[in-house]
C-alpha cells in the first residue's frame, strides 16, 4: 500500500515539470502579444537547438554526480576550428562539420582524463578547460571572426538541413528530437546509462562491483564533448557567425534546464525528458517575455527564479518522500 | 570435516608510517562460522580488504582449499568465491535490487539492457534464499536490514563459498538481528563458510564455531568459540583485563535537585515522553534503534521541531526552538554521528574545541588564538586527550580522542547537561573505558547526564537510572539497582 502511495506522488513530480512549461504557455499565449503563433513557436525551438543538446550531454555527467563548465567554450572552440577549415584551409562544409565534432569531443575526452584518471574536482577541471577551450579557439582562428555559409551561397544547404528547410520548416526540432531519442536509449537501456547511474548514486560501490569506472566516465564527459560538438554545428548553422572568445556563459543555460528537468546535483538522479522539459521551459520565458515587451534581462531574471523554484520543490519532495519512508 | 578452506599466513601490509598487518594470520575450516575479533585497529578488516583484493598484501602467503592463491583485485576475489559484505554498505541507493544485484554482469540482449532477466533472475535468487523483498524496489526505499539481505544475496550470486560480514549487525536491531542469525545458520547448513568480524562480544557464542583474535595488527589466538569466556576474550583483545562489572546502585543523593524535566514531548517519532533529570546523575535511555531516543533528545535540544511538550530547566520553563538555544541554556549534544555533526575533521583539535563558544575568545573582530590556546591546552590535560599538539588535525585522532574533543567543546562551552548519544559507537575497548572514566568523573562534578546507548551491558555499568522507550514512547524506567538486561529488554519490547 505505502509503495503504491510513494510510486504515485512520484510520478505526480513528474508530471510538474510538463506542467509548468503548459502553463507558461497558456499565460502567454494569453498575455503576450502575438505568442500564440506559427513564428513563436518556431522561434522557441530555434532558440532551443544548442541548448538543448549541450543540456543532453550534461545531464549524463550531473547524474554521475560531476559538472562540466566547459559546455559553451567547448562548442565555441569546436566551431571555430571548423570554421577556420572552412575559411582558411577551403576544406568541404561536410569535413569541416566533421571537425566541429573531433575538438569538441576531444576536449570532453580531456574533461574525462582529468576527472577519472587524475582525479580532479569535476568543478576545477571542466573551469580550467573552459578557460583553454575559448584561449584555444581564439589563438587558432588568429582572433578572426569565423562565417559559416549563409542560405544563397553554395554550401548553404546545411543550414536547410540542420536548421530551417527552404520552406520554413523548423527541421533542427526533428534532429533534436533524434538526438533526445538516442540519449534515451543509451541512458535508460544500456550498460553506459546504468553505470552512468550507478557512479552516480554510489561510484565506490560500482568500483567494487567490477566497474572500471575511470574508463566509463571518461566515456561519459567524452560523449558530453560529442554533443557540444553537435551543438556546435547547430549554433553556425542558427547564427552563421562565430565569434572569437565567446561562448562562456552559455553552459550554465544548460545546467539551468537540467537542474529545472530534476536532475539531482549530489548525483544518481536525473532524467532526459525532464532536460529538454527544462531547456524549453527558459526558452518559452524568453519569447514570452518578449512578446509582452519585455528586455532579454528579463529574461535571465525569470530564469534564475525558476531555477531556485525548481530545486526548493525538488528538495521539498524528498523530504516529502523521506517522511512517507519513516512512518 | 574440519578441513582449513582458507589459510592466510605471514600477512604483511604497510601504509604510510604505520605496519597494519605484521604476520597475521587466519585458518578457516570448511563450512564454520569464524569470528575475527579485536579492537578498533586491530587490522581485522585491513586483513580482511586484503583477502578481497582491495588491498595488494606487501608479504606472506594466502591458501585456499590448499592452494596458493594471489588475489590482486576485487574481481579475483570473486572468481575464487569470496564475496565480501562490507560495513557501510555497498549498494547503490538510487538503483533497484535487480540492478544491484547484477551490477558490473547486466543481462544483455546485443547492445540493450535485459531487465526482465535480470527481475527474473534476482527474483528466484531472492526466493531460494527466502528473501521476501521486491527485484524492482529501489535500495533507499528498503529498511537497512533489507539492504544487507540484497548485499548477502549479490554475494552470493556470484557462487561464494567463502562469505565475509564486517559488523552486520552495527545498524539492526534486535529482532533482525535474530532473523539475520537465523539466515546465517541456513547459509552454514548448506555448506558455506562465513567469516563473520565483530565489536558486539555477546553475539559471538551465538553464531560462532572458532573465533581468532588479532590485535595491533597481528594473531593473538584462535580458540573455540564454546571453551572461552567473553572475560577471556576481552583479555585476549587488549592484553589486560579490563571488564567491569555493572553498577550496582545509584551514586546520586537523593535529595539531589532536578536539573532538567521534560513533560509530555511530542515531535517526529516522539509521543508524549516525559523524564527528569538529577544534578550528578547519569540518565540511560535504552531501546531498540528506531525507538524514538535520538528523536527525543535532538527535539528536547532543538534540533528537530517540538510539536507540544513543555522543557523545565531548574524547575523553570524554558522555550527551545533552535540548538543555539539550547547551548545557551547549558545543554551540549554529542552525535552519534561525531564526523557529520559534532566535528569539523578538517580544522585542529584547538580551533574544534572552542567551536561552540567562540565569542569569549576574541577580542575585537579578531580571535584571541592565545586564549584559545590556553584553554585548548586545558582541556586535553583535564580529560586526557591524546593528541601530539593543539595544532593536530581532528581527522588524523583516534575515534576515542576525537569523542572526548566534542565533550571538551561543550564543557568549554559551560554546558552542564551533557546528552551522550552512542558515545562509544565504533572506538575501540580500551577507549571506551577512557569515556566511561570521564563521564564518571563528569557526573561527579555535578555535571547532569544523559546517555544513549543500544549496548546494555555499557548503560548497565554506566546509569544510575533507566529509561526505556519503545516505538516513540516511555514504556519503563528503574533505578539501577532493580535493572537488568532481562527487564530493559522486556520495556524495549512492550508498549
Amino acid at each position: 500500500m505505502e509503495n503504491v502511495k510513494q510510486q504515485s506522488r512520484v510520478n505526480l513530480q513528474k508530471l510538474l515539470a510538463p506542467a509548468v512549461l503548459v502553463v507558461l504557455f497558456i499565460f502567454f499565449s494569453l498575455v503576450g502579444d502575438n505568442f500564440f503563433s506559427v513564428d513563436s513557436v518556431v522561434n522557441i525551438l530555434s532558440a532551443s537547438y544548442y541548448i538543448g543538446f549541450m543540456a543532453i550531454g550534461v545531464t549524463f555527467v550531473i547524474i554521475t554526480g560531476g559538472i562540466d563548465l566547459s559546455l559553451g567554450t567547448t562548442m565555441m572552440c569546436g566551431a571555430l576550428l571548423g570554421g577556420y577549415a572552412y575559411n582558411t584551409w577551403h576544406w568541404g562544409i561536410i569535413p569541416s562539420l566533421i571537425l566541429v565534432v573531433i575538438v569538441a569531443t576531444l576536449i570532453g575526452l580531456l574533461n574525462g582524463w582529468l576527472v577519472a584518471y587524475l582525479k580532479l574536482p569535476p568543478f576545477i577541471a571542466t573551469l580550467g578547460t573552459q578557460m583553454m577551450g575559448m584561449g584555444f579557439g581564439a589563438i587558432a582562428t588568429k582572433v578572426m571572426t569565423m562565417r559559416y555559409p549563409t542560405v544563397g551561397s553554395p554550401d548553404g544547404w546545411f543550414k536547410n538541413f540542420f536548421y530551417k528547410t527552404a520552406s520554413g520548416i523548423p527541421i533542427g526540432a526533428a534532429w533534436l528530437a533524434l538526438a533526445f531519442l538516442i540519449a534515451f536509449i543509451v541512458l535508460n537501456k544500456t550498460r553506459f546509462g546504468r553505470y552512468t547511474f550507478a557512479m552516480g548514486s554510489n561510484n565506490e560501490a560500482a568500483r567494487l562491483s567490477g566497474i572500471r569506472t575511470e574508463r566509463w566516465l571518461t566515456g561519459i564527459y567524452t560523449l558530453c564533448g560529442f554533443f557540444c560538438g553537435i551543438a556546435g554545428i547547430f549554433y553556425a548553422a542558427v547564427y552563421t557567425t562565430i565569434i572569437p572568445s565567446t561562448g562562456n556563459g552559455l553552459e550554465l543555460l544548460a545546467i539551468a534546464g537540467v537542474v529545472i528537468g530534476g536532475t539531482s546535483m549530489s548525483g544518481g538522479v536525473g532524467s532526459l525528458t525532464g532536460t529538454i522539459i527544462g531547456v524549453f521551459v527558459m526558452s518559452v520565458l524568453k519569447q514570452g517575455l518578449m512578446s509582452m515587451g519585455l528586455q532579454a534581462h528579463w529574461q535571465t531574471f525569470f530564469t534564475g527564479f525558476v531555477v531556485i523554484g525548481a530545486v526548493l520543490i525538488d528538495n521539498y519532495r524528498l523530504a516529502a518522500a523521506n517522511r512517507v519512508k519513516i512512518n | 570435516m574440519a578441513e582449513p578452506v582458507l589459510e592466510m599466513e605471514n600477512i604483511q601490509k604497510y601504509f604510510p608510517g604505520v605496519h597494519a598487518l605484521d604476520n597475521a594470520r587466519l585458518c578457516v575450516n570448511a563450512g564454520e562460522v569464524h569470528g575475527l575479533i579485536g579492537e578498533n585497529g586491530a587490522g581485522k578488516s585491513t586483513l580482511m580488504k586484503v583477502l578481497a583484493g582491495i588491498y595488494k598484501k606487501d608479504g606472506g602467503t594466502i591458501r585456499l582449499r590448499g592452494k596458493e592463491v594471489e588475489i590482486n583485485s576485487p574481481e579475483d576475489a570473486r572468481k575464487l568465491g569470496i564475496g565480501i559484505i562490507h560495513q557501510e554498505l555497498n549498494l547503490m541507493p538510487h538503483l533497484t535490487v535487480a540492478a544491484n544485484i547484477f551490477i558490473g554482469r547486466e543481462p544483455r540482449k546485443g547492445l540493450f539492457l535485459n531487465e526482465a532477466k535480470a527481475v527474473k533472475d534476482s527474483g528466484a535468487l531472492l526466493k531460494s534464499l527466502s528473501i521476501d523483498i521486491d527485484p524492482t524496489a529501489v535500495i533507499n526505499t528498503l529498511t537497512v536490514a533489507m539492504q544487507q539481505m540484497v548485499e548477502i544475496a549479490k554475494a552470493l550470486s556470484y557462487q561464494s563459498d567463502i562469505l565475509v560480514m564486517d559488523e552486520p549487525t552495527a545498524a539492526l536491531t534486535e529482532n533482525e538481528i535474530q532473523e539475520l542469525f537465523k539466515f546465517i545458520r541456513a547459509l552454514k547448513a548448506e555448506g558455506h563458510t562465513i567469516i563473520y568480524i565483530s565489536h558486539r562480544l555477546d553475539e559471538l557464542p551465538m553464531i560462532t564455531d572458532r573465533i581468532t583474535v588479532m590485535r595491533d595488527g597481528q594473531f593473538v589466538n584462535t580458540v573455540e568459540t564454546a571453551s572461552v569466556t567473553k572475560q577471556e576474550i576481552i583479555s585476549m583483545m587488549v592484553g589486560r583485563t579490563i571488564y567491569e562489572e555493572p553498577k550496582l546502585k545509584s551514586d546520586v543523593p537523593s535529595d539531589a535537585p532536578v536539573v532538567l524535566e521534560a513533560r509530555h514531548l511530542m515531535a517526529k517519532n516522539v509521543r508524549d515522553v516525559s523524564f527528569t533529570l538529577r544534578r550528578g546523575e547519569i540518565l540511560g535511555f535504552a531501546g531498540l534503534m528506531g525507538a524514538g531516543r535520538t528523536e527525543t533528545m535532538r527535539a528536547l535540544f532543538g534540533a528537530d521541531p517540538l510539536v507540544s511538550g513543555e522543557i523545565l530547566l531548574n524547575g523553570k520553563p524554558v522555550a527551545v526552538k533552535s540548538p543555539s538555544d539550547a547551548v545557551r541554556l547549558g545543554i551540549g549534544y554529542l552525535s552519534e554521528d561525531r564526523k557529520a555533526f559534532g566535528l569539523s575533521t578538517g580544522l585542529s583539535v584547538r580551533d574544534n574545541c572552542v567551536m561552540a563558544s567562540l565569542e569569549e575568545f576574541t577580542s575585537g573582530p579578531f580571535t584571541d588564538d592565545r586564549k584559545i590556546e590556553k584553554a585548548a591546552r586545558e582541556y586535553i590535560e583535564k580529560i586526557d586527550i591524546k593528541t601530539p599538539s593543539t595544532a593536530q588535525l581532528v581527522k588524523n585522532l583516534s575515534g576515542g580522542n576525537q569523542q572526548k574533543i566534542v565533550v571538551a567543546k561543550w564543557l568549554i562551552r559551560n554546558c552542564d547537561i551533557l546528552i551522550f548519544d552512542e558515545p562509544t559507537r565504533g572506538i575501540d575497548v580500551g577507549a571506551k573505558n577512557e569515556i566511561y572514566k570521564l563521564m564518571r568523573r563528569l557526573a561527579s562534578e555535578q555535571k547532569s547526564i544523559i546517555m544513549i546507548s543500544s549496548e546494555l551491558p555499557e548503560l548497565l555499568r554506566m546509569s544510575d537510572r533507566i529509561v526505556v522507550m519503545n516505538e516513540g514512547r516511555v514504556t519503563g524506567e528503574m533505578d539501577i539497582s532493580l535493572a537488568s538486561q532481562e527487564s530493559i529488554m522486556t520495556y524495549a519490547t512492550s508498549n
